[in-house]
């Protein structure tokens, strides 16, 4: 454990805090030093207390021990508004707008005096253009995209002049491009002598603008350096850790078999890869015995992708004696059109197939129509003209999983229950539900206390890993996904991606939209970009998907 | 589940009740001194107006009768995330259509008479509820506003009637005909004056209590009041279906506890003839954090309180409004718990 800047002048120094509500996101001695005209990324996996340590930052929170000093004074931070006095300012990672005000109304709630809109909105301008940030500030935040909304949260702690920002993942929610242009940003804030708090498991991100590092594990700083001075293995073995209890069950080899599996590949995606590739690894020893799997999963991504797609064409092969040619896809759209209830064109004659035993990825920058297409194909929403072919048994994950797919104050077994809730009848056998839902957790490796559990205890991570599990219980024929790691950490994001690789190996038709284009990349056999409602299928080049998806073709 | 969690689970349901209870003493003690009343004496004439004789006991549970089931009716709208705040409408038509059909089947024998009265009753709070259902079904009117509206015109109706059609023969008094013997719900206890109802308001809860845990519908209902988009996204449960089968029977039940008073109690239709009973049943339904069972004995608790009240005003001579200034403390102890313990699961959701 190295420990930077203890000397050094501090806009925020947090020392030893602890702070014990429940098991996860607890801290225990985190401490993280931010220096003036700095980015500082605060690294992590989900639930190692990122978030919780910058609430207390931020006022949300009174730790029970610790100090806590702004500008190397001892302070004690008790409310958000304490916090914003003292030029602390923080952009959540689900927004706290008023979807149907104004960005300036937005920006002046919380405010005191007298709100008169003409000023307000003048200030608000001022202060975008000031920080050179694109908003209107007359736009009804409901109007704007996520980027936009994420500006306004930016304008709106700027507009108290904060000096420190902390931003809770913000890039999560963004286009890829839209997010280099804000870490961007970031950097320039940064160089005024204002400092950045950046809470991300992205480790390009952190390593590209970031100066300083700090990772926490288990609720304590593990890792505080300079980002020049480390490497993304350094920061992912200090964020998986080596005590970890699914990787200490495997054995003593975990280390080396990172380094072989990282030194063998050289890709562009090398780093990101090897680790899913790794993890993935160690859950399956841990959960499996089966050997060939095992191997399989373990074996050089280079050569399971070759094995795949000879696996792959065997079937085709298979498939290609079936009578109907037709048959061969599983999910369809022919010719369809859906417009939205704001007369909106999201999707313009869109003709797509997706085989079974295959991963077919969606590449779009937001607003393309992919949401729409995918609530099209899972039966959510009806085309106004086309038709659209979809199996009965089909599972869909949609991205915002607390709002479309799980009822967070239920228990773990009423969710899995919700599953096809609207045909079921009479009674609900709660016996067999209870049963299914261990074994979706045990397959799963949901970390819960049990059938019982209330989702809103578990991490997101588990939450989705839940979510998958339910719409995979009865080996769906098609699976649509969208954005299935968003916010989730290594270890959630190999669980999930492993689930997927699983699901189309067994035969599943799986449609993947994720706004993280390596993901895609990573795990689509072939991939489509869709853009202004229409769909393109595109080689598999970054630098064409990413002109695609811009509408350059 | 193992004896020993069925245990657990019924001490961690009656607890809040008992809590409550103890706050509510405590209000009330406060409320005496401050008023001049040495307490000991009152407090000794509310317990025995409430629990001290096979009277009191019997009109404690004759009072909680309307309140069990205009509490069912608001827990279960509520659970359906439906804020159905006009229970005291619902009420109101409920009693008055249970009359006019009284009327009609003066005649009639009572065992038949008195089931039509019933669901007359069930069938006009459930048409009452389907007016807000609808206006926020088409016009997306909340249901807040709608039903709150909905029970100034249900009084209102009342009062007419009550002076106008369904007044009594000789047109002095403003209220109903008594119902005729054969119309008035059989005692259940001789000697007391626990009529039918309580068997009815006992059963409805076990039986939604039943219903919300075993089966398919009554787990839609659950899950559109939970989270109505993933219900609608992850469940393909009708969403909109479901909240108007929830409101429908919210209404009903509202609806049968009037025509159950005016039958079991009242025995006649007159211009107060709700003291409040479907506010009261809202209190009743959060204290029992909507569980039907739940409903039963905070039902009872509300009960008590009221049915000790006339005694105190009688031994101790403390006014009986003091017993409405607790119930309303207790609302306020409830909204306070209800914003701590949500607060901190807020707080281990998002330190999460």
């Amino acid at each position: 454990m190295t420990t930077s800047g203890a000397g050094a002048p501090s806009l925020l120094s947090l020392r030893g805090v602890t702070h014990r509500f429940g098991a996860v996101g607890a801290l225990h001695d985190a401490s993280l030093h931010v220096r003036p005209g700095t980015v500082h990324a605060l690294l992590g996996e989900n639930g190692a207390g990122k978030t919780t340590l910058m609430r207390v930052a931020f006022g949300l929170l009174t730790p029970d021990q610790g100090s806590i000093l702004v500008r190397d004074k001892p302070t004690a931070i008790a409310s958000p508004a304490a916090a914003l006095a003292l030029g602390i300012g923080m952009v959540h990672q689900h927004f706290t707008l008023v979807p149907a005000m104004t960005v300036a109304e937005n920006v002046a709630l919380g405010g005191r005096g007298v709100f008169r809109p003409q000023q307000a909105a003048e200030r608000v301008g001022e202060v975008a253009t000031r920080a050179g940030l694109t908003l209107d500030p007359l736009a009804i935040v409901n109007t704007l995209s996520v980027g936009a909304q994420q500006r306004c949260e930016i304008v709106k702690a700027l507009a108290r002049d904060v000096s420190l920002l902390i931003l809770d993942e913000p890039t999560a929610v963004l286009a890829p491009a839209e997010a280099a242009d804000l870490l961007q940003w970031l950097r320039t804030f940064a160089s005024d002598g204002h400092a950045v708090v950046l809470i991300t498991h992205k480790l390009r991100d952190a390593l590209s603008i970031a100066d300083d590092v700090t990772v926490l594990r288990r609720g304590r700083t593990v890792l505080a350096a300079r980002a020049g001075d480390t490497t993304q293995d350094d920061l992912r073995r200090a964020m998986v850790g080596t005590e970890d209890n699914s990787v200490r069950l495997v054995g003593g080899d975990i280390g080396k078999r990172a380094e072989s599996t990282t030194r063998t590949d050289t890709e562009r995606a090398a780093a990101k890869r090897a680790t899913e590739e790794r993890t993935a690894s160690e859950r399956s020893d841990v959960e499996r015995t089966d050997a060939e799997r095992t191997s399989a999963v373990r074996a050089d991504p280079e050569r399971a992708d070759a094995e795949r797609t000879a696996a792959e064409r065997t079937d085709v092969e298979r498939t290609d004696v079936k009578p109907s040619d037709a048959e061969r896809d599983v999910l369809r759209t022919n010719d369809v059109y859906y417009t939205d209830a704001r007369g909106a064109e999201r999707v313009r004659g869109v003709t797509l197939g997706v085989r079974r035993a295959e991963l077919v990825g969606i590449a779009a920058v937001e607003g393309g129509g992919q949401h729409e297409l995918l609530r099209l194909l899972a039966g959510r929403l009806m085309p106004q003209r086309g038709t659209i072919l979809a199996p009965a048994r089909l599972g869909f994950v949609p991205e915002d999983r607390h709002r479309d797919a799980l009822m967070l104050d239920a228990p773990v077994d009423e969710n899995v229950a919700l599953r096809g809730a609207g045909a079921r009848h009479g009674r609900i056998p709660w016996a067999t539900v209870r049963h299914d839902t261990e074994q979706i957790i045990a397959a799963r490796d949901v970390r819960t206390d049990g059938p019982s559990a209330i989702v809103r205890t578990l991490s997101g991570g588990n939450q989705q890993k839940l979510v998958l599990g339910r719409e995979l219980a009865n080996t769906p024929d098609a699976l649509i996904v969208e954005n299935p790691s968003r916010g989730l950490d290594f270890q959630a994001t190999a669980a999930v991606h492993s689930a997927l690789r699983e699901a189309r190996d067994g035969g599943a038709a799986v449609l993947m939209y994720s706004s993280d284009l390596d993901e895609v990349l990573l795990l689509a056999d072939r991939v489509l970009v869709m853009f202004n409602g229409t769909l393109t299928e595109v080689p598999r080049d970054r630098d064409a998907i990413g002109r695609a998806m811009l509408g350059a073709l | 589940m193992s004896m020993h969690a069925k245990v657990k689970s019924a001490v961690t349901a009656l607890l809040p009740v008992l809590v409550f209870a103890g706050g509510a003493v405590l209000v009330l003690v406060m409320l005496l001194l401050l008023t001049g009343h040495s307490p000991g004496p009152a407090l000794a004439a509310l317990a025995r107006g409430a629990a001290g004789s096979g009277y009191a006991l019997s009109s404690t549970i004759v009072r909680s009768i309307p309140l069990a089931l205009s509490g069912l009716a608001v827990a279960l709208a509520f659970r359906a995330g439906l804020l159905n705040i006009g229970a005291e409408g619902q009420l109101l038509v409920g009693a008055c259509a249970a009359t006019a059909v009284g009327v009609a089947l003066r005649a009639t024998p009572g065992v038949i008479a008195i089931p039509v009265m019933l669901a007359a009753g069930a069938i006009a709070g459930a048409g009452w509820a389907w007016i807000a259902a609808a206006l926020r079904k088409r016009y997306g009117v909340l249901e807040v506003i709608s039903t709150i509206m909905l029970n100034f015109v249900a009084i209102n109706i009342t009062g007419w009637l009550v002076r106008g059609p369904l007044q009594e023969p000789t047109r002095i008094n403003p209220q109903s005909a008594s119902l005729p013997l054969s119309q008035q719900l059989p005692i259940v206890i001789p000697t007391t004056r626990i009529h039918v109802g309580a068997v009815v308001a006992v059963a409805l809860a076990l039986g939604l209590w039943w219903w919300l845990r075993a089966t398919a519908s009554g787990f839609r209902l659950r899950a559109v009041g939970a989270n109505p988009l993933a219900a609608a996204s992850a469940g393909k449960i009708d969403v909109s279906r479901t909240a108007m089968v929830a409101f429908l029977i919210s209404g009903a039940l509202a609806g049968l506890a009037g025509s159950v008073e005016l039958t079991g109690v009242t025995y006649a239709l007159y211009e107060n003839f709700s003291p409040g009973y479907g506010y009261t049943a809202i209190a009743v339904a959060l204290l029992a954090r909507l569980n039907p069972l739940g409903v039963l004995a905070t039902a009872l608790l509300f009960g008590a309180l009221e049915a000790g009240a006339g005694a105190m005003q009688r031994d101790a001579a403390v006014p009986s409004v003091v017993v409405s200034v607790v119930e309303a403390a207790l609302i306020l102890m409830l909204v306070a718990a209800d914003r701590w313990q949500s607060r901190a699961g807020q707080r281990l959701a998002t330190s999460l």
